[in-house]
């Protein structure tokens, strides 16, 4: 698989301050099928960004080409990096739909997977690994295995995992889809506090356009197979973002016009 | 609405589940003791000799009486069933890593590592003991039976990796023996120990089907090569004791491997997991 095209001219003012930029993407499957793009995606370092769009719409496959977990067909995939660091890997977090969790170990030596593989001296590895799951207020059961925590908490070490390094951009998969609401509504104000506290970029996939509008700054509408931009929706709501918001008229203004944004994806193409 | 809710049965249940247990372990002692008398009757009430049909008190006689004689053998089918458990254990495992790393090696090798578990063993065992000496040509016959449920076991675990798992492991830059020995071995963990169950009772079968073909040829002191030695001598209480022998080392043997299984797998696999998780 290749890796994502690292970014050694920082300089060049087009992409200056991008944390992620997709330029003419696209990606087509052995079969023939146009999964996606061409795609013109921007994020900005700090941001937080959803990409909305209805199942099948390529937004995962999106996710895999910034991560570069896939390679594109066309196009070029651009991730600014920490100076003096050759890999861009290191700087990305990625969350899964599922927890993807080993079951075979605890929920310490899950968290501490990215510093094994890069051979992290042992105490540094530690502290790092105690600090993720404090953060996500799962300090005491580092020792438990995955099988013994409940759906969110295990998307809790999923997300610590992915913080573990320190990365500067957090790609989030539909984390919280399998969840129950009440879980959900939970793990987005922490998701936002994180986000708050350690101001990451984060590109947060999801076919909910209630999640979308509360969590990010900006709502990237998809429209479906092959999947481009529909529509791009700012969303200046105050920060910080609570249960307040998410019972005011605004939120639901905001949740109206996204849907609306929406609606021609489910309609067009997806038809034929 | 509560009063509407019939009572819960939870204390009936409770005793139906513990019922249960105790007739899963009554019932097969039960139908041992009732043939194994049945069996004494007829012995006794038709006046069967030994020599045609002895019964199981004349049969445990015998195993006393030859237990010097009976336990080496014991020990000899034992020690040959344990090397042909190691050689499949390390062959079939070290093959399939190989075919895991290398296709062309698996697309070369593997037809023949079917058309070796297709081939019936008796029919082998005549040859190599030909070719081999004989201690060692037992061992490979009882190779031969058990290396292919590990190979194939274990090549099926290796392949059922988590898709995003593996994912995982590549966008850290994992290595290919971090990826080995982090995610595919653990992953494989359950399937090689499912094969490894079946292989320990298949060496034991190599084994004696060995000793059988080896036996008439001459020298061998194992369990089986008893057999076939006391059917010449119309000894057939000793057939039927080194008979039983043989059953319990099976049991034995699956037993142990049974435990082994799941004390490496409690703390996280479905199959070792009480149904109450």
């Amino acid at each position: 698989m290749a890796e994502p095209a690292s970014l050694s001219d920082t300089d060049d003012p087009a992409i200056a301050g991008l944390a992620v930029s997709l330029r003419g993407v696209t990606k087509v499957y052995d079969n023939g099928v146009v999964a996606l793009g061409p795609l013109e995606l921007s994020v900005r370092k700090g941001e937080f960004a959803a990409l909305l769009g209805p199942s099948g719409c390529g937004k995962s496959t999106a996710l895999r080409l910034i991560a570069g977990l896939a390679a594109p067909t066309s196009g070029t995939v651009h991730l600014s990096h920490r100076r003096g660091e050759t890999r861009p890997a290191r700087t990305i977090g990625f969350v899964f739909q599922e927890p993807t969790l080993m079951p075979w170990t605890s929920v310490k030596e899950n968290v501490r997977l990215p510093l094994t593989l890069a051979r992290a001296p042992a105490a540094e590895a530690d502290a790092r690994v105690n600090e993720a799951l404090a953060r996500v207020g799962l300090s005491e059961f580092a020792d438990s295995y995955p099988r013994e925590l409940s759906g969110g908490m295990k998307m809790r070490v999923s997300l610590a995992r992915a913080l573990v390094t320190d990365p500067d951009i957090l790609l989030m998969d539909e984390p919280f889809a399998a969840l129950d609401e009440i879980t959900r509504f939970r793990l987005n104000n922490d998701l936002l506090a994180l986000w708050r506290n350690l101001k990451k970029t984060v590109v947060f996939v999801t076919h909910s356009v209630f999640e979308s509008v509360y969590l990010s700054q900006r709502v990237i509408v998809m429209t479906s197979r092959p999947g481009r931009i529909g529509a791009e929706i700012p969303i200046d709501a105050p920060e910080p973002r609570g249960e307040d918001f998410r019972t005011s008229a605004e939120y639901a203004q905001l949740c109206r016009k996204v849907s609306a944004a929406l609606a021609p994806s489910y309609s067009g193409r997806s038809a034929l | 609405m509560s009063s509407l809710t019939p009572p819960t049965p939870a204390s009936a249940s409770v005793t139906d589940a513990s019922a249960l247990r105790v007739a899963r372990l009554l019932l097969p002692i039960v139908v041992l003791a009732v043939g194994t008398l049945g069996w004494e009757l007829v012995v006794r009430l038709n006046n069967i000799p030994p020599y045609v049909l002895p019964g199981p008190l004349a049969v445990l006689r015998t195993l006393v009486a030859d237990w010097p004689v009976l336990s080496q053998s014991l020990l000899t089918t034992l020690l040959t069933t344990l090397e042909g458990f190691i050689a499949a254990t390390v062959g079939g495992i070290g093959l399939a890593l190989l075919f895991n790393q290398s296709k062309w090696l698996e697309y070369s090798l593997f037809p023949y590592a079917v058309i070796l578990q297709v081939t019936p063993v008796i029919a082998i065992a005549p040859l190599l003991l030909i070719y081999l000496p004989q201690q060692t040509a037992v061992i490979v016959c009882a190779w031969i039976v058990g290396f292919f449920p590990v190979l194939s076991n274990t090549t099926l675990g290796l392949n059922s990796v988590d898709r995003n798992l593996a994912g995982l492991f590549q966008l850290y830059g994992a290595s290919r023996m971090q990826t080995l020995r982090l995610l595919k071995l653990p992953s494989a963990l359950p399937y090689i120990l499912g094969g490894l169950r079946i292989a320990g009772g298949l060496s034991l079968i190599g084994a004696v089907v060995a000793e059988i073909a080896a036996g008439t040829a001459g020298a061998g002191s194992g369990l089986a090569y008893r057999i076939a030695e006391s059917g010449y001598r119309l000894n057939i209480p000793r057939m039927f004791a080194a008979l039983l022998l043989l059953s319990v080392a099976g049991i034995v043997i699956y037993g142990l491997l049974a435990l082994v299984s799941h004390l490496v797998l409690r703390r996280w696999h479905e199959s070792a997991l009480g149904k109450e998780n």
